[in-house]
């Protein structure tokens, strides 16, 4: 158990150093990452399918050889060391359950394996059963439990025989939408408990935002940017963050002017606005504009925005809470625009002129991704 | 909640819910027979064609009609003789009454035959004390009786004895174990107890010993051979694994007479493996390969191996490589990951396929008739003998029964195991 002193050491958990991994030697799945996990933190790898996160995940499980470079686990690489002696658990995205064991029997596998004694297994198995509230379930096999239920015997099993790191690979996946927010909070409970180092694969970005201390986004085999969940959001580094996170506007266009952090930007519709500067750029740099649909005012409270704009309503969806609106602005460039409802129902309808304010320190001005 | 609840009126509710079984029922009974009658035509197909033909021969195992239909009386009052005291007058008086009555037609003739197939010299004995008897013997009851007794004697000695009685009277029922007794190597003895057979006649212990000694054999060697090359299929691209399997079907897709021939001419003496292991300079005398079990054994496998890898690999498609990925990542090796993860879950696919093999090994009779020993034969070519060179059915039928049982409890055995095995898994 890592105490909390050894939880703030300096030396990285995990470490890839310039790690590239190809599969056929032509395309590059992972090129030259270099990644350090902290001890005890709860870093979830984000990004599209072929990003290249989850063979980030299988060369730390041992199943997978990197092609160059190192990983090293505490302060020795594992390049070489075969996954079955790694003492990594790990949670798979559809649990592989042993389906002809009970879920004792499945709890104890590791522990046997280990030559453990008989009585402190039984005590690691009823530990671990508590933990994730599947006291009375031993003897049942998995396939009688529900899929939610599988999936805690699935990490009580990853979490039993006191692994270094436990690495899951989008173990949410299967379960509806409700079930899954439920276990995120499980999971969530379970890290801060144990203080164990937990690596997260998954697609779904409001998963890696509730869940993690840090997110890496990745895309193309690259990590476009590692950060906490609400710099992510709020400070995403290049437009591939901006629209992988969250709901974003991306509007093209070029840097006409600098003053520090602000920056002048001129649209391609015409429209000149005052933006901050996300990423550092050269005047006259082709950029992109992004603003989030929450940021942007309306009517009555785009008054006194440094940044006005007019545009048509051509579309608005009522969602109980908030309305997404889309409207139109000069030059059939589209931006979405999301008003709470409360403020905004029935004030316009489709086709109506409508004015948008946004304030510069919400609109930032993004190179293109990083790509190769 | 439960005021809500005591609150409603139950009895519509209740009556409601009767009514609607009783619909799902006639529903359900309707969906039923439409269903069934869809299948009308194959189980008629199959009763004519498999299940009476079957039932007929299991029934000539213990068939014994033909003592029977020739004497019934006697037959009748032989059933409650007790074996032991020489039998009344009225028996002989029956006897000879019925002797008379048949002589010369072929129901006396089939029970003579039969009586001697169990004691040799009994047809003549039957024969002559048939043609010695008066026409007109045992008319009248107690004297009649007497003078059958005195004739019968008279025209052959062996009628005083109890032996000849006692034969008799084993034989005074419709139904027969002796054909099954002899089938295991057991005889009755004069007094009807159920004995060891003398050590001429007991061949049949064995052969059913070799017979299934050999289909574990062959049953062993194709779960060897066919269960890493259903593994590689299973865990092969899919490409890969339909090439593969062309190679395993090939051979399904050729006459099993051929592939013999093909055996034959691969195998004997100065056959092209022979020649090929000499050329090499391995050997240098031919090695007996064929009519012996050696040649059964390669025969067999190879005709089988598809028996065993069809199932097995059925099975294994299923099971997921996450599982000893799993179980390697929880520390276990991967060659103990396998044991403990896959192999249990490709159980079921070993027992199909095993038992499917051997089940088909115990019946195979070209393959071992051709290639394999003419005195180490397996007990499909005895049925065969019995079947077509002496006409003896009730041996065919026992020998078969013997087989059939061995695969019912074989297939009972499997049965118990992979059913168990799943309901375990499904109930707490």
């Amino acid at each position: 158990m890592p105490t909390h002193a050894e939880r703030n050491d300096a030396t990285p958990h995990v470490s890839f150093r310039k790690v590239w991994k190809t599969y056929d030697g032509e395309n590059p799945v992972v090129r030259d990452l270099d990644l350090d996990i902290r001890r005890g933190e709860f870093l979830t790898l984000l990004g599209p399918s072929g990003s290249g996160k989850t063979t980030c995940l299988m060369m730390l499980a041992g199943f997978e050889t990197p092609t160059g470079g190192e990983i090293r686990l505490g302060d020795r690489v594992i390049n070489s060391v075969p996954p079955h002696k790694r003492n990594i658990g790990m949670v798979f995205q559809n649990y592989a359950l042993f389906p002809h064991m009970t879920v004792r029997e499945n709890l104890r596998f590791p522990l046997d394996v280990r030559k453990l004694p008989p009585g402190e297994i039984d005590k690691k198995v009823k530990r671990a059963l508590d933990m994730v509230q599947l006291g009375d379930f031993g003897d049942r096999y998995p396939r009688q439990m529900s899929g939610g239920q599988q999936q805690r015997v699935a990490l009580a099993r990853a979490l039993v025989f006191d692994p270094e790191l436990v690495l899951m690979d989008e173990p949410l996946g299967a379960l509806d939408k409700q079930l899954r927010e439920h276990m995120q909070i499980e999971i969530k409970h379970i890290h801060e408990t144990l203080g164990v180092t937990v690596v997260f694969v998954t697609h779904d970005q409001s998963e890696a935002l509730a869940l993690s201390d840090r997110v890496a986004v990745f895309n193309k085999g690259f990590i476009q940017q590692i950060d906490d969940p609400a710099t992510l959001y709020e400070q995403p580094a290049n437009d591939f963050v901006a629209s992988f996170i969250g709901e974003n506007n991306a509007l093209g266009g070029y840097v006409e002017s600098m003053h520090g952090e602000r920056c002048q930007v001129k649209l391609d519709n015409g429209t000149r606005v005052q933006a901050s500067l996300g990423n550092p750029l050269r005047r006259g740099d082709r950029a992109l504009v992004s603003v989030r649909p929450e940021c942007v005012r309306i009517n009555a409270q785009s008054l006194g925005c440094a940044n006005r704009m007019g545009g048509y309503v051509r579309e608005v969806i009522y969602l109980g809470d908030h309305l997404r609106v889309r409207v139109e602005l000069a030059g059939r460039r589209e931006i979405v625009v999301k008003a709470p409802a409360a403020q905004h129902k029935h004030r316009f309808d489709m086709g109506d002129a409508i004015h948008l304010g946004i304030d510069p320190e919400h609109l930032r001005v993004l190179g293109m991704a990083a790509d190769a | 909640m439960p005021d809500v609840a005591l609150a409603l009126p139950d009895n519509p509710g209740a009556a409601r819910t009767v009514s609607l079984k009783a619909q799902l029922r006639r529903a359900e009974r309707r969906k039923k027979l439409k269903y069934g009658a869809l299948i009308v035509p194959l189980v008629v197909f199959l009763l004519l064609t498999f299940v009476w033909p079957i039932a007929a021969l299991m029934k000539r195992a213990v068939d014994n009609p033909e003592v029977v239909a020739a004497f019934p009386a006697t037959c009748a009052l032989l059933r409650g003789w007790d074996g032991r005291s020489p039998p009344d007058d009225t028996v002989f008086a029956t006897l000879a009454n019925e002797m008379a009555a048949t002589r010369g037609t072929p129901v006396f003739a089939s029970a003579a035959k039969r009586l001697n197939m169990e004691q040799p010299g009994f047809r003549s004995l039957m024969m002559k004390t048939a043609k010695a008897l008066p026409p007109a013997a045992g008319r009248s009851a107690p004297a009649a009786g007497r003078s059958a007794r005195a004739a019968l004697i008279a025209a052959d000695a062996r009628w005083g004895e109890l032996a000849a009685w006692q034969l008799f009277a084993r034989n005074a029922s419709p139904y027969t174990a002796r054909y099954l007794l002899a089938s295991v190597d057991r005889k009755y003895d004069d007094a009807g107890h159920i004995v060891a057979a003398g050590a001429d006649e007991a061949i049949y212990v064995k052969v059913l010993k070799r017979t299934f000694g050999m289909s574990a054999v062959v049953t062993a060697c194709c779960l060897l051979l066919g269960f890493p090359l259903a593994y590689l299929m299973a865990t092969q691209p899919a490409r890969v694994a339909n090439v593969l399997m062309i190679f395993v079907l090939l051979p399904f897709w050729t006459s099993i007479l051929v592939r013999v021939a093909a055996w034959l001419v691969l195998l004997q003496r100065e056959g092209l493996v022979n020649q090929a292991l000499r050329a090499a300079g391995i050997i240098e005398k031919p090695l007996e390969l064929v009519f012996n079990d050696i040649g059964v054994y390669i025969s067999m496998v190879h005709i089988l191996l598809p028996f065993m890898i069809l199932p097995l690999y059925s099975v294994m498609k299923g099971i997921s490589p996450l599982y000893v990925r799993a179980a390697i990542s929880l520390g276990c090796p991967p060659i103990a990951s396998f044991w403990k993860v896959y192999f249990p879950q490709a159980l079921p696919g070993v027992g199909a396929g095993g038992l499917l093999v051997f089940i088909l090994c115990m019946g195979y009779y070209i393959t071992p008739a051709l290639l394999g020993s003419p005195g180490e034969q397996m007990a499909s070519y005895f049925i065969a003998f019995y079947t077509n060179q002496t006409v003896n059915w009730g041996m065919a039928a026992a020998l078969s029964a013997i087989l059939f049982m061995a695969t019912l409890v074989l297939y009972m055995v499997y049965l118990r195991l992979v059913g168990g095995q799943e309901s375990a898994s499904r109930t707490t």
